[in-house]
């Protein structure tokens, strides 16, 4: 049997440049980015290493489409399709659907919603898409509780609202709704970052087991003994930093 | 998820002038089933122009416009006949207005309100209509005691939300919004924010909403257009848009705003 998907990586950046240009503050341009290229396999963990300011973040938003390319391309396999889709040519249409089947993305921060409890916060990724019925509306439910529990989401915060929440709170609940899903492609903006050591082992081995059910993991972890138990590639992200005066 | 073979609504080069100012000049744009397009720009930026040239009510200088319809496939609305077209704003479309007293009869009860477009698509059972009636109100966060009531004693936040069950009992497939949470105050417009995404995204209804509020857009669109001066400035993925602004107006817009 020969299966091309583990042939081909599910995600291929080349030659990729984004340069902010500030209308308001006389046209200036910011590069951020400049010559990105790199491969993401099925089964691999892919970590983006470098210092702040490095475009770690800039270039997840990029292949999340959260930003627009400058120069170069982004190639995603689609799980529904056969052919790749070139994620900065791609519509807007495209781009929904690729979020909606192919690319999850955790970023640094919760964006809440006001008055959405917990649970269903975590649970309504699984349910986009139609009205749900019940069965599947508890099957949703039953995976959210069991993340807020390995996450140590104590039991009474699961039907508040998390904009009270803490920091750390937050972040686990931004993790179990990033991880609910079996993403091909999941994104990880610092997902460690304000976690203590056994809610940041619980993360490790979600990405593991994410892994192992074939995800193509990219991610930034701040702390060097996570990105050593996860990463099963470093990127240097210094390489791909505008030279002073180049376009 | 089964992917849609045609857009719900096609609009091509729409044009409308009031006196010699172009009101809208030349917008084009595509909206598929469940999508929900803000419209966003300043008053005068001709939103609403587009908004009411969209909806059939007004008709445009230039341009067309096509809808999905359930049996005929894509329909030029402009040159359907008064009767279909008004038939088509009873039933598949809904249109919920800022001003909620424009959007329903202030004389007649809540009841009746939202009955109204279940007897226009010929239901004449009055149980029925009062049942569907009263658990849209409950899908609304109504108080049901209230359904004898007319919307005259109603506060403002209430009668939007009468609105909204008035216009979704039909179970259009697309509602329009002309800055559906601009007149109320700001605890009122949160939950109404809320229960118009939660609506929008179980009953995958495609709509587009017209706002200056750029929190509002980014709460409840896919995507959004950016209009100034009658022209489509920028289009895209709603947090594209607002996070990577790439056109110096789009920017401006953003900047001028504490955290959209």
């Amino acid at each position: 049997m020969t299966d091309t998907s583990t042939v081909l990586p599910a995600l291929r950046v080349d030659g990729l440049a984004k340069r902010f240009t500030l209308h308001h503050q006389g046209g200036v341009e910011l590069p951020v980015l400049e010559g990105v290229s790199l491969e993401a396999f099925r089964g691999e963990c892919v970590a983006l290493d470098g210092p702040s300011g490095a475009g770690k973040s800039t270039l997840l938003k990029l292949i999340y489409a959260n930003y627009r390319a400058t120069a170069g391309s982004i190639r995603v396999r689609r799980e529904s399709a056969s052919a790749e889709v070139e994620v900065t040519r791609a519509d807007a249409r495209t781009l929904l659907a690729l979020r909606r089947d192919t690319i999850g993305y955790v970023s640094q921060f919760l964006r809440t919603v006001p008055r959405v409890g917990a649970l269903d916060v975590v649970a309504e990724p699984l349910l986009v898409g139609g009205e749900a019925d019940t069965s599947a509306l508890r099957e949703a439910h039953r995976k959210a509780q069991e993340l807020l529990l390995r996450l140590r989401i104590p039991q009474r915060l699961w039907h508040v609202p998390p904009a009270t929440f803490s920091g750390g709170e937050q972040q686990r609940i931004n993790i179990a709704r990033s991880f609910i899903r079996s993403w091909p492609i999941l994104l990880l903006d610092e997902p460690t970052a304000s976690l203590d050591a056994d809610n940041c082992s619980t993360v490790a081995s979600l990405i593991d087991e994410a892994r192992a059910r074939g995800a193509a993991v990219i991610g930034i972890f701040h702390d060097a003994r996570v990105r050593e138990r996860v990463a099963t590639k470093v990127i240097d992200m210094e390489r791909f930093q505008p030279r002073p005066g180049s376009r | 998820m089964t992917e849609d073979t045609s857009p719900i609504l096609r609009v091509e080069g729409v044009v409308k002038y009031y006196g010699a100012r172009a009101a809208v000049s030349g917008v084009s744009f595509e909206l598929w089933p469940g999508e929900v397009l803000a419209v966003v720009g300043e008053s005068g930026s001709g939103k609403s122009t587009l908004l009411n040239s969209v909806a059939a009510r007004v008709r445009p200088d230039a341009g067309r416009v096509s809808f999905l319809t359930r049996h005929e496939g894509m329909v030029d609305v402009h040159a359907m006949s008064e009767a279909q077209r008004r038939l088509l704003a009873r039933t598949d479309w809904g249109y919920v207005h800022q001003d909620a007293v424009q959007g329903l009869r202030m004389n007649v009860s809540a009841g009746a309100n939202v009955g109204e477009r279940l007897m226009a698509l010929g239901e004449r059972h009055y149980g029925r209509i009062r049942s569907e009636a009263a658990s849209w109100l409950e899908r609304v966060e109504m108080d049901v005691a209230r359904i004898d009531d007319t919307p005259a004693t109603f506060s403002g936040g209430m009668r939007q939300r009468l609105q909204i069950a008035r216009n979704l009992v039909t179970r259009p497939r697309l509602v329009f919004m002309d800055e559906p949470t601009s007149g109320l105050d700001v605890s009122v417009q949160a939950k109404l924010l809320d229960l118009l995404r939660s609506l929008t995204r179980g009953l995958s209804l495609a709509a587009i909403v017209v706002t200056h509020d750029l929190a509002v857009a980014r709460l409840l669109a896919h995507r959004m257009i950016v209009m100034k001066e009658g022209r489509m400035v920028e289009t895209g993925l709603t947090d594209q848009v607002l996070d990577d602004p790439q056109h110096p107006y789009t920017q401006l817009l953003v900047s001028s705003v504490l955290q959209p």
